[in-house]
């Protein structure tokens, strides 16, 4: 208790921090999801625990649960071995471009996948630039699940490589070390807790996947979440699709609570840097090599597949123009309005950023604190939005909220289903860093007479405004490409760019084609803008005066 | 003058209770709350026409696909989201039915609509259209084929590798395809609807999750950039190809095969339980009329259900109306639905 007291974060304090995120989630995750899947097994009015053994007897759904956990595995695992160069590189290198780079890279993550998966099954055709027709194959599902989440690693993970001390790598180079041997040694523990959040939060997202496996696995391949929509929508059996929700909650949970201990164990107190005393301009050839190599292969990897939906966007019966962009706002044959659609998205992620950050920041204070030992249950709750099948969030929201006040139909409703997704993404991006960040820097500066205030506003803030804002990006980003959870809710008409996307591509023609994929190029500059606005707040990195 | 008074002392209660709004028929304007699925579209000034002349005001709500409209409409069915819904399919339909989803009416329009089209007192048909295959007219000249002129012609080896279809299990196209091609080779005999897909398999059929994938990423015709000529769609994309081209063309670029294909029908309904039951019934009557018809090819390109309604020149002149598509009944469908498609399951992967 004594030694709680010299930081602000006391008794009381953790419990109110605590309570933020418990509350938001009983009230908008778990009230919701035991609703619809209590209501979706009891239906005819009585419980059908039949739906769970047809899980055990079918096998196709044995087979969807087999490969939902190994491709899972190997598509986190690929994006891992892909983009930590990257982050590697935008973390530790100063050089023109590393800004709008570092934002652009983000554009995939909020692309469609349907408006993806239309490109990809052109380019890994039998007419592609790979030559060899990989459609409908598990290598096309990992190639797109690599592209989808590259952003994820750089971004949770280079935030925290950015501000780990260069010192440390260099002393073990004095002292004999290679490049290799000194990374291995010295720096990849210390991006162990930043490495593995990433991996929990791409692990889960394709673990969940569903528009990529749908659309480039063919009928060969299906995830749980597949087949949990697939009964909700087209069988119309919301008992076995509950029952499959169900199912895919405890194995996600599972991983979950096993990931947890594990990230106990690795955690560590580091001496954080300020971001702009870590980042060098490079000096040797290597260097420059490595940088160019780094930024050439993610050009073409994340490059390709981009170039290819701006070329379509351009692409017009008068040669390169900008005839779809004019007819989106001409409005003349267009179906939808874009502007209408471009306004409602931004409102929506405003909205759904705020709350994101506030209910996420409270949870990683809470489970970082000096003293805590927090319980592997509620680590595993704060992320469980992130592993529930869409339809369970939708369909919840919709049976939960008719009363006391009707907020069925409400338009609060899309963003507030954004916030439940992208708060596991604010909490994943800021706990590695204010668990290294904590003790060393308080002690000290709580010894040198500082308040706890003080501790927290001269020391903490600054490291965790940094992680704070990466954590808010992602919140953003989040709610633009949202269009799973947005689907399955009843919604005003007020179309959102992803929704007005597919309503484009709904229809045959080339003008329909042209003008969809002139919107999702429209939402690429968003989310581009969108992120170097965010990242232009840095505030100034610890001791830096 | 007594009316009146009755009414004040009605309108005094409710706010008294707290719970004024939609709850009256008779207290000033009614909203009307409409649920239809995503592809819904109708000009604004249609709607606004109807709001002027009952003084309702309709309040519209997206539900997603159609599907997962008709189970969001189950989950909430003892305190509906909406009072009517729009766009439920035969597909749909019978689970809908069973569920009591809607209420009994009788539109007068409906003296207009073929009885065809009236499958059942609760439901009211407003548009159908069919789901059928089409073809790349420049892709199948280009191999000199002559367009297959029956599904059976499909398992020829000279159609191998050009067809493309939607999985039944994903995509509400792909589950119409299939349903057709029960109906036409029907469950048992020589060659039931098994054999046909297993041989189509030996031909190389590609399966992809949806219309989009299927029509823009396999097909080669129209707007399509894959390398199949051969695609379950709909009759009316040709129109649509037309209609959207870039640049103009006068010849659609991709055209209807006749056989096989079927017929879905999109219904309107009271949502039991509404509380303002008239203002519904004036708004199903509404969609029937007219104004609401004729502007729904264009729109949403699927036939009116109203005879009389006049269609556009370019809808018609490039929409091949097939002359015998399968009508299946919702109740075999809802029957057998999950079983089809698992056994199609069964063929397609593993032959």
């Amino acid at each position: 208790m004594d030694r709680d007291s010299r930081y602000l974060l006391g008794g009381g304090a953790a419990r109110l921090l605590a309570a933020i995120p418990a509350v938001f989630l009983t009230l908008f995750f778990l009230y919701p999801m035991v609703r619809v899947l209590w209501r979706s097994l009891t239906l005819d009015g009585s419980l059908h625990l039949g739906a769970f053994t047809e899980i055990v007897i079918k096998g196709s759904l044995r087979q969807a649960a087999w490969f939902t956990i190994w491709q899972a595995l190997v598509s986190t695992l690929a994006t891992l071995v892909f983009a930590l160069p990257g982050a590697y590189v935008l973390a530790r290198f100063r050089f023109p471009g590393r800004g709008l780079i570092r934002a652009a890279i983000t554009v995939p993550f909020v692309l469609p996948t349907v408006v993806v998966g239309t490109a990809y099954l052109v380019l890994l055709g039998p007419n592609g630039p790979l030559g060899i027709d990989l459609r409908q194959t598990a290598w096309a599902i990992l190639i797109a699940h690599v592209f989808f989440n590259y952003a994820v690693v750089v971004r949770v993970v280079g935030s925290f490589w950015e501000l780990i001390d260069p010192k440390l790598e260099d002393a073990a180079r004095v002292l004999g070390a290679t490049g290799f041997q000194a990374f291995r040694t010295v720096t990849l523990p210390l991006l162990l807790p930043a490495i593995s959040a990433a991996a929990s939060i791409v692990f889960l997202f394709t673990f969940t996947s569903f528009g990529v496996v749908l659309i480039l696995g063919g009928f060969g391949y299906a995830t749980i979440e597949v087949a949990v929509w697939r009964e909700a929508t087209i069988n119309l059996d919301l008992a076995t699709s509950a029952a499959l929700a169900v199912f895919q909650l405890v194995v996600v949970s599972l991983a979950l609570s096993a990931y947890t201990r594990l990230q106990h164990r690795y955690a560590r107190h580091l001496p954080l840097r300020p971001s702009a005393e870590v980042a060098r301009r490079p000096s040797t050839i290597g260097q420059r090599l490595v940088i160019g190599g780094t930024l050439i292969s993610m050009a073409v990897y994340l490059g390709i597949p981009i170039i290819t939906l701006v070329a379509r966007s351009l692409n017009t019966s008068s040669g390169i123009g900008l005839t779809h962009f004019l007819g989106l706002f001409g409005g003349e044959t267009s179906v939808v309005s874009p502007s209408e659609a471009i306004f409602n998205s931004i409102w929506f992620a405003s909205v759904a950023a705020l709350p994101a950050l506030v209910v996420g920041m409270a949870a990683a204070l809470f489970l970082t604190r000096p003293s805590g030992r927090v319980g592997s249950g509620f680590d595993t709750l704060l992320m469980l939005p992130l592993g529930t099948s869409a339809v369970t969030i939708g369909f919840g929201f919709l049976v939960a909220f008719g009363w006391p006040v009707d907020l069925r139909t409400s338009a609060w409703l899309i963003p507030l289903a954004h916030t439940v997704v992208a708060v596991p993404f604010v909490i994943r991006t800021v706990t590695p860093v204010l668990r290294s960040a904590q003790p060393r820097l308080m002690e000290a500066a709580a010894v040198l007479g500082a308040s706890p205030r003080q501790v927290f506003q001269e020391i903490q803030l600054p490291i965790v405004s940094r992680a704070a804002l990466v954590g808010a990006g992602f919140a953003l980003a989040v709610s633009l490409g949202e269009f799973g959870a947005t689907a399955f809710l009843v919604r005003p008409d007020r179309p959102t760019i992803p929704t007005a996307i597919f309503r484009l591509l709904g229809q045959p023609g080339a003008t329909n084609l042209g003008q969809a994929m002139a919107l999702s190029v429209i939402l690429m500059i968003i989310i581009t803008l969108v992120i170097l606005a965010v990242d232009s707040h840095r505030t100034r990195g610890p001791g830096e005066i | 003058m007594r009316k009146t008074g009755i009414r004040a002392l009605m309108v005094g209660l409710l706010l008294i209770a707290g719970c004024g709004g939609s709850g009256s028929e008779d207290t000033g304007p009614t909203t009307v709350r409409l649920v239809t699925h995503d592809s819904f579209e109708i000009s604004d000034e249609i709607l606004a026409a109807f709001e002027e002349e009952t003084g309702h005001t309709v309040e519209r709500l997206s539900a997603g696909d159609a599907g997962t409209m008709v189970n969001q409409a189950i989950l909430t069915k003892d305190n509906p989201i909406a009072d009517v819904m729009f766009g439920i399919d035969n597909t749909f339909l019978g689970r809908a039915l069973e569920e009591d989803l809607f209420e009994e009416y009788r539109s007068p329009g409906l003296d207009n609509v073929p009885a065809s089209l009236q499958l059942d007192p609760r439901v009211t048909p407003i548009d159908f259209g069919d789901v059928c295959l089409n073809y790349d007219v420049a892709g199948l000249s280009e191999r000199d084929l002559p367009p297959p002129t029956t599904l059976r012609d499909l398992t020829k080896p000279e159609y191998s590798g050009l067809l493309v279809v939607e999985h039944p299990g994903t995509s509400s196209p792909g589950l119409a395809f299939l349903m057709s091609t029960v109906a036409v080779f029907g469950e048992e005999g020589d060659y039931p609807w098994q054999s046909f897909w297993s041989d189509l398999v030996a031909n190389d059929v590609l399966v992809t999750a949806g219309w989009e994938d299927a029509y823009y990423g396999a097909f080669s015709g129209g707007a399509g950039e894959g390398d199949r000529p051969i695609v379950v769609s709909y009759a009316s994309s040709p129109p649509a190809e037309v209609i959207y081209a870039d640049p103009p063309v006068s010849e659609a670029p991709t055209r209807v095969i006749q056989d096989g294909c079927f017929r879905q029908i999109e219904f309107a309904g009271v949502m039991s339980g509404t509380p303002v039951p008239e203002a519904a019934r004036d708004l199903i009557d509404f969609m029937l009329s007219l104004p609401f018809q004729e502007d729904i090819p264009l729109n949403m390109f699927v036939f009116p259900a109203n005879q009389e309604a006049q269609l556009p020149d370019e809808f018609v002149n490039y929409t091949e109306v097939p002359a015998s598509p399968v009508l299946m009944q919702p109740e075999i469908i809802d029957a057998n639905r999950s079983r089809w498609i698992e056994e199609w399951i069964e063929i397609v992967a593993t032959s």
